[in-house]
């Protein structure tokens, strides 16, 4: 478009200064609307999808219970544990992709529960996970320096232990290199071979991993295991829910127990609590943009609406611009133009007041397990843009349909 | 120049319909100076409108240059419009908003003429109107006599054939009037054809040939 259609379309909006806010205005409202919503929503997605994002999503945790069904003989409320009998049969079974058990260490001390982790003279009480090495995948652990437990740890039953970087730096102080040094969990000596981050929070870096035959020897664990975690890569929710069947099965058949029994071994079937999650998350979406597009829709009528006054007002201005040679389609272009150049002016305003107001919320509220990161995304922007530009168009259309009809003998006529 | 051959037209007044040219038969040639005058009512304006392609007609053939002006859609007419006639009216019609060499270069702007170019010939116009001075005035600051000749120069920027005035001089003092038509017929001579509808009649006295309409008939023409 060239300067001058500029220069004619900022003269004319200049002319009704009040109006031209007015209408402006009422379409920065509905885009700002729009994006404080939706930067709301974000919001809560992102606060709720970071509690998802420490674990892997497409995972089956188990734990053992009691049984509540008689089976085979056996009293109801008999309790049950898992062993490496479990470990092994889940390993065969297909659709189980990465699988660990896990079994947790308890303290000597007084308060019972408590892991005390030494090096020489610093010691502090730490959580104690001995694991498989497919840990790795459940947990989504990331290694910083050295490596995870492996088999050759576990079939070794090597005294090898993979520590956390708080641990680390309190142990051997911030950024120390603990390679090869010795550690002492519980009284047993075990040597660093890595360190590890997490994206799960403080919580999940306050920990030690050791080799799970190792810890079930070398702390009296025989062959338990208080929990198993496998992934089951892309099956969808029915899926997932059929190979927690069949673990299920395999355990009923391992333990005596009734399949059918669903408190003799508890599942939790992240699959399917994600997926929930997700369509949580779509409605609210949704929801959002059904708002957000409403109230855009009361600001494309409304600038319609004074457009259309505008356009009355104008009616022997347009007459002479006919009579002096102005084809429709001009006429048309300009009621659209200024349309267009209105609600894109105001809305853009209104985006930009609109991811001022979530970056202060932003910056005032501190990311939470609900709320974080309520920013604008690059995607959001451009169809906020597109929204902008078929919303002036849309508001401009009918008005200018009637300039466009404006007759000029009839506009020329009344003085 | 212009031939209108059998021209009716009617207002559809409610549910009735007023016959308000009937059977016009007019021949101007190129470079003749014309005036019309009537009774109020007798359908002068109404024929300026035909002639300018503002307004249809219901029967008859109207022939501008050569080319029947009928059923045009409303490209074609702004087209002519632009590039084939000037108005001239009672009230002026310039847009309060713009100066003076604003108004003037309005016609180019439809014609995509671009503005610096635009604003360069509406001074020549001004110019040639007297008005260089009040180039940048706006209308609410100009007498009738100096608005209409802004008006008169807004018409004549698009190098009409046809010059059409609706009552030029109707709003304006006899001294003023007499002004303006010194500068019509100043026009006239570059050979611009020009038909100026009129009530007063020194003002047809100015010109070549006097068409009387009557109840939407032509009475005389000699
Ligand atoms: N748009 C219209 N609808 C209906 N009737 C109209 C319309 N325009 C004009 N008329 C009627 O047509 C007749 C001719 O009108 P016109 O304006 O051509 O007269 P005129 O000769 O120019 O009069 P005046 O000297 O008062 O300007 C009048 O009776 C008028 O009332
Ligand atoms: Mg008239």
């Amino acid at each position: 478009m060239s300067l001058d259609r500029w220069l004619e379309i900022l003269s004319t909006l200049g002319r009704n200064r009040l109006r031209t806010f007015l209408t402006m205005l009422s379409v920065a409202w509905g885009i700002l609307m729009l994006v404080v919503l939706q930067g709301a929503g974000q919001g809560l997605s992102h606060g709720t999808q970071e509690q998802f994002k420490d674990d892997a999503v497409n995972s089956i945790w188990m734990f053992a219970g009691r049984t509540t069904i008689p089976y085979g003989g056996y009293p109801v409320g008999r309790r049950l544990t898992f062993d490496n009998g479990d470990y092994d049969a889940l390993r065969d079974a297909p659709g189980v992709e990465h699988l660990t058990g896990r079994y947790g260490i308890r303290g000597g001390g007084f308060f019972g529960g408590e892991v005390i982790v030494r090096r020489g003279d610093k010691s502090s009480s730490f959580d104690v996970r001995s694991v498989h090495p497919d840990h790795l995948y459940l947990e989504k652990t990331i290694m910083v320096a050295g490596r995870f437990l492996n088999q050759r740890d576990l079939d070794g039953h090597r005294k090898v232990a993979v520590i956390g970087m708080p641990v680390r730096d309190f142990l051997f102080g911030p950024g120390a290199d603990p390679m090869g040094q010795w550690i002492e969990v519980n009284g047993v000596a075990f040597q660093v071979v890595g360190v590890f981050t997490d994206e799960g929070g403080e919580g999940e870096l306050r920990k030690v991993y050791l080799p799970i035959t190792t810890a079930q020897r070398a702390f009296g664990g025989n062959d338990r295991i208080n929990m198993l975690m496998f992934t089951v890569g892309d099956a969808d929710v029915a899926e997932s829910q059929a190979l927690a069947d069949q673990a299920i099965a395999l355990m009923a058949e391992h333990h005596d127990f009734a399949p059918a029994d669903k408190q003799a071994v508890r599942v939790r079937n992240n699959v399917e609590a994600f997926d929930r999650f997700n369509k949580i998350f779509k409605i609210i979406e949704l929801f959002v943009w059904v708002i957000g597009l409403g109230t855009i829709v009361a600001g494309i009528v409304g600038v319609s609406n004074i457009m259309m006054i505008a356009v009355k007002e104008r009616t022997k201005e347009i007459g002479v611009r006919k009579a002096l040679g102005a084809t429709p389609s001009s006429i048309i272009t300009m009621i659209v133009e200024e349309a267009v150049f209105l609600t894109a002016i105001a809305g853009y305003v209104g985006l930009v007041a609109g991811v001022a107001i979530l970056q202060l919320v932003a910056a005032v509220l501190p990311a939470n397990d609900f709320f974080s990161d309520p920013t604008v995304d690059l995607g959001l922007a451009i169809k906020a843009t597109v929204i902008l530009i078929v919303a002036g168009a849309l508001a401009g259309y009918f008005p200018a349909r009637a300039a466009a009809r404006v007759n000029p003998i009839v506009a020329l006529r009344d003085q | 120049m212009v031939r209108l051959d059998k021209i009716n037209k009617y207002y559809r007044v409610g549910a009735h319909s007023l016959h308000v040219l009937r059977d016009v038969d007019l021949e101007i040639e190129p470079g003749e100076m014309v005036s019309i005058m009537g009774a109020s009512g007798s359908g002068k304006s109404t024929l300026l409108n035909v002639l300018g392609i503002l307004d249809g007609y219901e029967r008859g053939e109207y022939w501008l240059d050569g080319t029947l002006m009928r059923d045009l859609n409303e490209r074609k007419a702004a087209h002519y419009r632009n590039k084939f006639l000037g108005f001239v009216f009672q009230s002026f019609n310039l847009l309060p908003f713009k100066t003076a060499a604003e108004n003037v270069a309005l016609p180019l702007y439809y014609q995509k003429v671009p503005r610096r170019k635009r604003n360069r010939i509406a001074m020549q116009y001004l110019e040639r109107v007297g008005l260089l001075d009040w180039a940048e005035h706006l209308p609410s600051e100009m007498s009738g006599g100096q608005k209409q000749r802004v008006a008169i120069a807004r018409a004549l920027i698009g190098k009409p054939r046809l010059i059409l005035a609706d009552e030029p001089t109707g709003a304006l003092d006899s001294e003023t009037s007499h002004q303006i038509m010194d500068l019509l017929t100043e026009i006239h001579q570059t050979g611009i054809t020009m038909i100026v509808v009129t009530h007063e009649h020194d003002v047809a006295a100015r010109t070549q040939r006097v068409i009387h309409l009557k109840d939407g008939r032509v009475e005389a023409d000699p």
